[in-house]
């Protein structure tokens, strides 16, 4: 069982926070990917996870222990880095045995070991070769292999694939979630990309500025955001955000626009807020479509004429660029036809998936 | 046409660079191998009409008609003060060039300003304080003494270099031997130490080619066979009114013997350069 739980864990650089008391509990087995912009902390956490970076305050427990201050060999876990740190004059080979040696393992077993490794990531025709004779995607593979070889209680990841390009990344990404797959462990994986949380994820943890901003499974995270900045964060394109004020119309309370266009708000977040209440509104592209072209079965919509700014064909859909309530936002035509710039269209906005926060704290009003 | 033209006036400058730093060791060496009476013949002798190994039986003290001079005494000094003084400075090097590299600690720019600062004294005009102190302690004519001076001309050096050596090498790798099971000590001999053994090697032969050489500093600090090396020997050949050259240049060819097999020895892990392949960015 390693299980990995956190407990009000801070670290701080002399008299500048980095972590302000961080609590999680990452359960046996699980995916969990760290997310968040540069500088929030993720790194940091990971690498006090691992026993690089020394604890400020609080607690990490790995299994039943507390590892506080237990060097990195004695954690039993491993770790691939954003450059892969292999060691340079060592085969491939030499790389992923080099934790079974280093713990004294028999030969027998050792080759055993990174044979099993080497195959299960395709490494068997490149065991002879020294890094420096490996392409980025291959250095990657061995960087995990280095990891698995040693069947540790716990994958730490740190951006392991922002070195690759766009195409290798996609592929690697695959190949990571099938790896958990074949060898079961708890993995804590670190990235700025949201596609990689969303696709990777058991549950994701965001991070902003050393706090959690929310903890979910990517569903959650997606459909239920705690507050703006997850909003924004999570889904590309990123969440339209637009401030409101709370009115009333004909006895049902609706989202004013700076624009002076209103928004019947769903009822459970009606319920939330009262007149007059400064608001953000946030919607996602999918839920502004132009009327034929989206999917809203038999939700509520409001109607909108608008012009478009631009129109961004994707193939299967195009983003259409348009203004309301006095910003820009996006939304989505699905099996589109050819749209110019300047065109006309009325869009459908689908109600029930307005999200409501509050302006001042940027909470969403249903937590 | 004026492409060839250019390579001809660069091969000729170089011709020339060599000359001027290749012929006085050629004629040191040829010196070593002819007759007093040779040498000295006007008009100069050029090339070579008989070669001979008397100078060095003389200087050997195995010729019946002159006295010999300690060679065997001196090479045994120069090797014990050279290797010490080596073996000292590279392991302080290591040490400090590590330290600089990795850790951070209260006054570490200015303690590497100071150390590079000590090198832009000329040793020679230390060498009156240090007479007068070493005097005090005793040290004066001793091994130690002179091993001692050559430690504090060589150790700002090798820390510098061997500093670079360590800093080019990613923090992570060391890292990534702690997760993988090494102790910091371990992680620093299988990975670190092995990636920056060229950087080691090249302080090494540096530190011991200074000693080797140096003689003006080790001219005050000895006086007998008890200390006094190769260089400072040299000095034995001049007497009041004469030189002995030949016997001169068959012991600088002893000195630069040694020191040439060893460059060619070490060259390879001079011209072996880090291959960093283990990490990207
Ligand atoms: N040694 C240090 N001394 C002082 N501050 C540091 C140190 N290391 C990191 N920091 C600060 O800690 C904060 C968090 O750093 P961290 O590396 O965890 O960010 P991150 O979330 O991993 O970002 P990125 O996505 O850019 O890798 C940053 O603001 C950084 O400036
Ligand atoms: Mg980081």
């Amino acid at each position: 069982m390693a299980e990995v739980r956190l407990e009000k864990l801070v670290k701080s650089y002399g008299k500048i926070g980095v972590v302000h008391g961080i609590d999680l509990t990452i359960a046996h087995n699980e995916f969990v990917v760290l997310v968040g912009p540069s500088g929030c902390g993720k790194s940091t956490t990971l690498r006090m996870i691992a026993g690089l970076e020394d604890i400020t305050g609080g607690t990490i427990s790995i299994g039943d222990r507390v590892v506080n201050d237990l060097p990195p060999r004695a954690r039993n876990i491993s770790m691939v880095f954003q450059n892969y740190a292999l060691y340079p004059h060592m085969t491939v080979k030499e790389n992923l045995g080099f934790s079974l040696k280093i713990a004294k393992q028999d030969a027998a077993t050792i080759e055993a070991r990174v044979a099993e490794a080497a195959e299960i990531l395709g490494l068997t025709p490149l065991l002879e070769r020294t890094p420096g004779e490996l392409s980025g995607g291959q250095r990657q593979r061995v960087a995990m292999g280095r990891s698995i070889v040693r069947h540790p209680d716990v994958f730490l990841f740190d951006e392991p694939l922002s070195n690759l390009d766009a195409k290798l990344r996609g592929q690697m990404r695959v190949e990571i979630k099938k790896l958990h797959q074949k060898v079961k462990t708890t993995i804590v994986y670190v990235t700025h990309d949201q596609v990689e949380a969303m696709t990777l994820a058991d549950r994701i943890v965001i991070m902003k500025d050393g706090h959690i901003e929310q903890v979910g499974t990517p569903a959650e995270v997606f459909e239920k955001p705690k507050n703006t900045f997850v909003a924004s964060f999570i889904g590309s394109p990123p969440m339209n955000l637009l401030d409101a004020t709370v009115a009333d119309e004909a006895g049902r309370k609706v989202a004013k626009l700076a624009d002076g266009v209103t928004l019947a708000l769903p009822a459970a977040a009606a319920e939330k807020v009262r007149d007059g209440q400064a608001i953000t509104v946030g919607f996602r592209a999918e839920a502004f479509s132009p009327v034929g072209y989206g999917l809203f079965g038999d939700s509520e919509v409001a109607t909108i004429e608008r012009t478009i700014i631009l129109p961004e064909p994707l193939g299967t859909e195009t983003l259409l660029y348009t203004e309301l309530g006095g910003k820009e936002v996006q939304g989505k035509m699905l099996n589109p036809r050819v749209v110019k710039p300047g065109e006309q269209l009325s869009f459908n906005l689908d109600l029930s998936r307005l999200h409501v926060f509050d302006k001042a704290s940027g909470m969403s009003v249903l937590v | 046409m004026e492409r060839s033209w250019q390579r001809w006036l660069i091969r000729f400058g170089i011709f020339i660079v060599m000359a001027i730093i290749c012929i006085p060791g050629l004629w040191i060496v040829m010196t070593a191998f002819r007759d007093n009476v040779e040498v000295m013949a006007r008009p100069p002798v050029w090339i070579p009409e008989r070669w001979t190994l008397d100078n060095f039986r003389a200087i050997l003290g195995l010729s019946e008609t002159q006295q010999g001079i300690p060679v065997i005494r001196y090479f045994l000094n120069s090797l014990v003060i050279s290797v010490t003084s080596t073996v000292l400075a590279v392991l302080i090097g290591m040490m400090g060039g590590y330290a600089f590299a990795r850790y951070r600690f209260k006054g570490k720019n200015v303690a590497f300003l100071w150390l590079m600062l000590s090198r832009t004294v000329p040793g020679i005009s230390l060498s009156l304080p240090v007479f007068i102190i070493w005097s005090r302690l005793g040290l004066i004519d001793t091994s130690i003494g002179v091993i001692l001076v050559y430690l504090a001309l060589n150790i700002p050096f090798t820390i510098w270099l061997i500093d670079g050596f360590f800093r080019q090498i990613p923090l992570s790798l060391s890292e990534a031997a702690q997760v993988d099971g090494c102790t910091r000590w371990q992680a620093f001999w299988k990975i670190e130490f092995p990636l920056a053994k060229s950087g080691i090697a090249s302080a090494g032969i540096f530190a011991f080619l200074t000693s080797w050489n140096e003689f003006a500093l080790a001219s005050q600090l000895t006086r007998t066979t008890a200390s006094k090396t190769l260089p400072v020997g040299l000095m034995d050949f001049t007497a009041q009114f004469t030189v002995d050259w030949t016997g001169m240049c068959a012991m600088a060819v002893i000195i630069i013997v040694p020191a040439l097999i060893l460059t060619f020895i070490v060259q390879k892990h001079l011209i072996a350069g880090l291959t960093f392949g283990g990490v990207k960015g």
